[in-house]
C-alpha cells in the first residue's frame, strides 16, 4: 500500500534531505491518537476507499494531499465520524470511535468541515461560544470557564478585537478565523481541517497555516488537514499523506516522499521537484504542455 | 496575525480582558431577550384587557379585576369566565403553539420560509376536519381528532418522501409545499360538491378561529401546548449547533438526524393540537418567529421569543378582528392572513436583496 521511500529527487540540483533535519526524522507512532484500520468508505454503495490503514502521528501536523475525488476529504470525514464506515474501524487511543458517545468524541476531536452556515446576525463571541457545546450540560449553561476558553480561542486566532462584531460584517479571511476559533474553543487535542485554505488569498493561506503551526508547537495539538496546495502542504506538514484513487500511495516526511514519481503517480502530472528556496522543503514545479523553455526543449513540448 | 505579539502566548491579562468582552456580549443578548419578553408580555396583557372588557356587554377594567378576584356579579362572572377568558386563553395558546412550532421548523430546516402552514401540515389538519364534516357527516370533538390525524399524516408523508440517508432541509420544504397544494385542492373539491349549509360549517376549518374554543377542547389545548413547550425546551439545546450545518453539529457531538427528528415531531404535534381546535391560523407560524428573531437579534432560533410573539400576534389579531371595525367581525385567521401576506412579501423581497448584495 505504502510506496517505499524513493531515493533523492533526481531532478533537483541540491540535496534537500540534508537541508531539513527535523522533518525527515522518523515520525513516532505512539499508541495514542487517531488511526484508521482497514477503513472502507463510500457513497450510495460506490466504494471510494477500500481497506485503508493510516496512523495519525500524535502531536504532529499531518497533511493529506491528492487529486480531486481521490477520497481525501471522505477519509477525513471518516476520522471525524461524519461519514459512516462501510468497513474497518477508526480508533482513538485504541478505542473504536463508533462505540464512543458523540459528545465524548467531540471533547477529543475537533473538525472544521468544508461548509459552514452562519446564522443571521450572530456575533463572533456568541458563535465561537457554540464550540463549547460538548462541554456543557443538558441545558447548555455557560460558565465563566466557557467564556475564558472562548477568549483564549479568539486571542489565539488574532480576532479578539472582532468579538462584538457580527459575522456578516467580516471578510472571508476573518470569517475562516472565526470558524477555526470555534473549533479551538472546543479544546480538543486533535483538530481536523477539511481544506481550510480554500477561498483564502495567498497571504491569508500562510497566516492560517502559521497559526496552525503555532498551535501545534505551543500546545502540542495534533493537526490533520486536507490541503489542495501541494507546496504549502510540503512546507507545513511534518507528515505528508499522498492519496490517489482511494489509496495511500506514499506517506512520510515531505522531503522523503515528494518525488517526481510520486507526483506523477498521484496527479498524472509531470513535475520537477526542487528545494523550496525559503523553507528548504520540496517544491513542486509542474510541467505543462507550454512554457517549458527551462527544460531546454524549446518553446513547446507538443512534438 | 497583524500584531507582532505571539497570539498563542499572549499574556493572561489580555485573555482576561477578552473574556470580559465575551461575557458582555452574552449578557447583552440575555438582557435584550428579557426586555423583549417583558415588552411582549405587557402588550399581551393590554390586548387581553381590551378583549375581556369590550364587547356586547362591556365590563370596565376595574370590574374585570374585581371579577377575576371573585367579586363580580353573576352576569360579570358569566361574561368574563365563560365567554371571554376562554377565547383569550385559546388565542394565547394557539398562537404560542404556532409561534414555537414555526421557529423550530425554520431553525431545524434552516429555512426562514419553512413553516407548517406553507409545508401543508396545517392544511392537512384542515383537510382532515373538512373531510370529517363533509365526507363523513361528523360533528363535534371527533372533527378535531380528524384534524389532528390530517396534520400528522401530512407530516409523515413529507418525512417519508424527504428522507434519503438523513433528512434534507430543502427536500423536506419542496415536498411540503407540493403537499400543501394537494391538500388545498382536495379541500376545494370537497367544498365545491357539498351543500351550502354544510360547506359553511366546514369553511370555518379552512380559516382558523378561536371564538368557539372552550371546555374540554381548551383544556386539551393548554395541556398539549405546555407539554410541547417543555419537550422542545428539553431537546432544543442542540439547536444553536445544529444551525451551523450538519457537519459542525455532528463534530460538536449532536446526533443530527435523531435530534432533528425529535424536534420536528414535537413541532408537528404542537401544530396538530392547535389546528385541531382552532383551524389553521394563517401565517402566524411563519411570521411570529421572523419577528421574534428580529427582536432578539442574536443569531439564535429565538424559541422563547417566538412563543411570545405568536401568542401576542394571535391575541392581537383576534382583538382587531372583533373590535377594530364596528358592525364587522372577522375570525382571527382572516386578520393574520391580511397582516401576514404583505409581511411575507416584504420578507421575500428582503431576502432577495440580501442574496444579491
Amino acid at each position: 500500500m505504502t510506496a517505499a521511500p524513493a531515493p533523492v529527487p533526481p531532478s533537483s540540483g541540491s540535496e534537500p534531505t540534508t537541508a531539513r533535519v527535523g522533518s525527515t526524522a522518523p515520525v513516532p507512532t505512539a499508541p495514542g491518537g487517531l488511526a484508521a484500520e482497514g477503513v472502507s468508505l463510500g457513497y450510495d454503495g460506490r466504494r471510494v476507499i477500500d481497506g485503508l490503514d493510516l496512523v495519525i502521528p500524535s502531536g504532529r501536523i499531518t497533511a493529506i494531499v491528492g487529486p480531486n475525488a481521490c477520497g481525501k476529504s471522505t477519509l477525513l470525514r471518516g476520522f471525524a465520524r461524519l461519514h459512516q464506515l462501510e468497513g474497518g474501524r477508526v480508533t482513538l487511543d485504541g478505542r473504536d470511535v463508533s462505540a464512543m458517545p458523540r459528545r465524548e468524541l467531540a471533547r477529543r476531536v475537533g473538525m472544521l468541515p468544508q461548509s459552514s452556515i452562519a446564522p443571521d446576525g450572530v456575533r463572533v463571541a456568541e458563535l465561537v461560544g457554540r464550540g463549547r457545546y460538548p462541554h456543557q450540560g443538558w441545558f447548555g449553561r455557560h460558565s465563566s470557564d466557557d467564556d475564558r476558553f472562548v477568549a483564549e480561542a479568539l486571542a489565539a486566532t488574532g480576532i479578539a478585537d472582532l468579538a462584538e462584531r457580527r459575522l456578516e460584517e467580516l471578510s472571508g479571511g476573518q470569517r475562516q478565523r472565526v470558524w477555526i476559533a470555534m473549533v479551538l474553543a472546543q479544546q480538543t487535542d486533535i483538530v481536523l481541517l477539511d481544506e481550510p485554505t480554500t477561498y483564502l488569498d495567498v497571504t491569508h493561506q500562510l497566516e492560517l497555516l502559521d497559526l496552525l503551526t503555532e498551535l501545534n508547537r505551543e500546545r502540542g495539538t495534533t493537526v490533520v488537514m486536507v490541503l489542495h496546495e501541494l507546496n504549502l502542504a510540503a512546507r507545513y506538514a511534518d507528515h505528508l499523506v499522498v492519496m490517489s484513487a482511494g489509496s495511500i500511495i506514499a506517506e512520510g516526511g515531505p522531503a522523503d516522499i515528494l518525488t517526481p514519481e510520486t507526483v506523477l503517480r498521484a496527479f498524472a502530472l509531470e513535475a520537477s521537484v526542487i528545494p523550496d528556496p525559503v523553507a528548504g522543503s520540496p517544491m513542486i514545479v509542474p510541467v505543462g504542455r507550454f512554457h517549458t523553455a527551462g527544460l531546454g526543449g524549446g518553446a513547446s513540448r507538443e512534438s | 496575525m497583524t500584531t507582532t505579539t505571539d497570539p498563542v502566548t499572549r499574556p493572561a491579562r489580555d485573555v482576561e480582558a477578552v473574556r470580559l468582552v465575551v461575557a458582555s456580549v452574552r449578557h447583552r443578548n440575555r438582557r435584550r431577550l428579557v426586555v423583549t419578553l417583558a415588552v411582549g408580555a405587557a402588550l399581551g396583557l393590554a390586548f387581553a384587557l381590551i378583549a375581556i372588557s369590550s364587547g356586547a356587554a362591556s365590563v370596565s377594567p376595574d370590574r374585570v379585576l374585581a371579577t377575576l378576584f371573585g367579586q363580580g356579579d353573576r352576569t360579570e362572572q358569566l361574561v368574563v369566565f365563560k365567554l371571554r377568558l376562554p377565547r383569550i386563553l385559546a388565542a394565547v395558546f394557539v398562537g404560542a403553539a404556532f409561534g414555537l412550532a414555526g421557529a423550530v421548523f425554520q431553525a431545524v430546516l434552516r429555512n426562514p420560509l419553512a413553516s407548517p402552514d406553507i409545508l401543508g401540515v396545517s392544511t392537512g389538519a384542515s383537510l382532515g376536519a373538512v373531510w370529517a364534516i363533509l365526507g363523513l357527516g361528523l360533528a363535534g370533538v371527533v372533527v378535531s381528532g380528524f384534524a389532528l390525524a390530517g396534520a400528522l399524516l401530512v407530516a409523515l408523508i413529507i418525512w417519508a418522501a424527504a428522507w434519503r440517508q438523513g433528512l434534507h432541509g430543502i427536500r423536506f420544504v419542496l415536498v411540503g409545499v407540493g403537499l400543501a397544494y394537494v391538500c388545498g385542492s382536495l379541500i376545494a373539491w370537497l367544498l365545491a360538491r357539498a351543500e351550502v349549509r354544510q360547506a359553511q360549517a366546514a369553511l370555518l376549518w379552512t380559516v382558523g378561529s378561536v371564538s368557539d374554543v372552550r371546555g374540554d377542547a381548551l383544556t386539551m389545548l393548554i395541556i398539549g401546548v405546555v407539554i410541547g413547550c417543555l419537550l422542545t425546551a428539553v431537546f432544543a439545546h442542540g439547536l444553536p449547533v445544529l444551525a451551523l450545518g450538519d457537519d459542525h453539529a455532528a463534530s460538536l457531538g449532536v446526533r443530527t438526524d435523531v435530534r432533528r427528528g425529535i424536534l420536528l415531531l414535537v413541532a408537528v404535534l404542537l401544530i396538530a393540537i392547535a389546528t385541531s381546535v382552532a383551524g389553521p391560523v394563517a401565517f402566524v407560524a411563519l411570521i411570529a418567529p421572523a419577528i421574534a428573531r428580529r427582536l432578539v437579534d442574536d443569531g439564535s432560533a429565538a424559541l422563547t421569543a417566538s412563543v411570545m410573539t405568536g401568542a401576542v400576534l394571535t391575541l392581537g389579531a383576534d382583538v382587531i378582528g372583533q373590535f377594530a371595525l364596528p358592525e364587522f367581525t372577522a375570525p382571527v385567521g382572516i386578520v393574520t392572513g391580511l397582516i401576514g401576506a404583505p409581511y411575507m412579501l416584504w420578507l421575500l423581497a428582503r431576502t432577495e436583496r440580501k442574496s444579491r448584495a
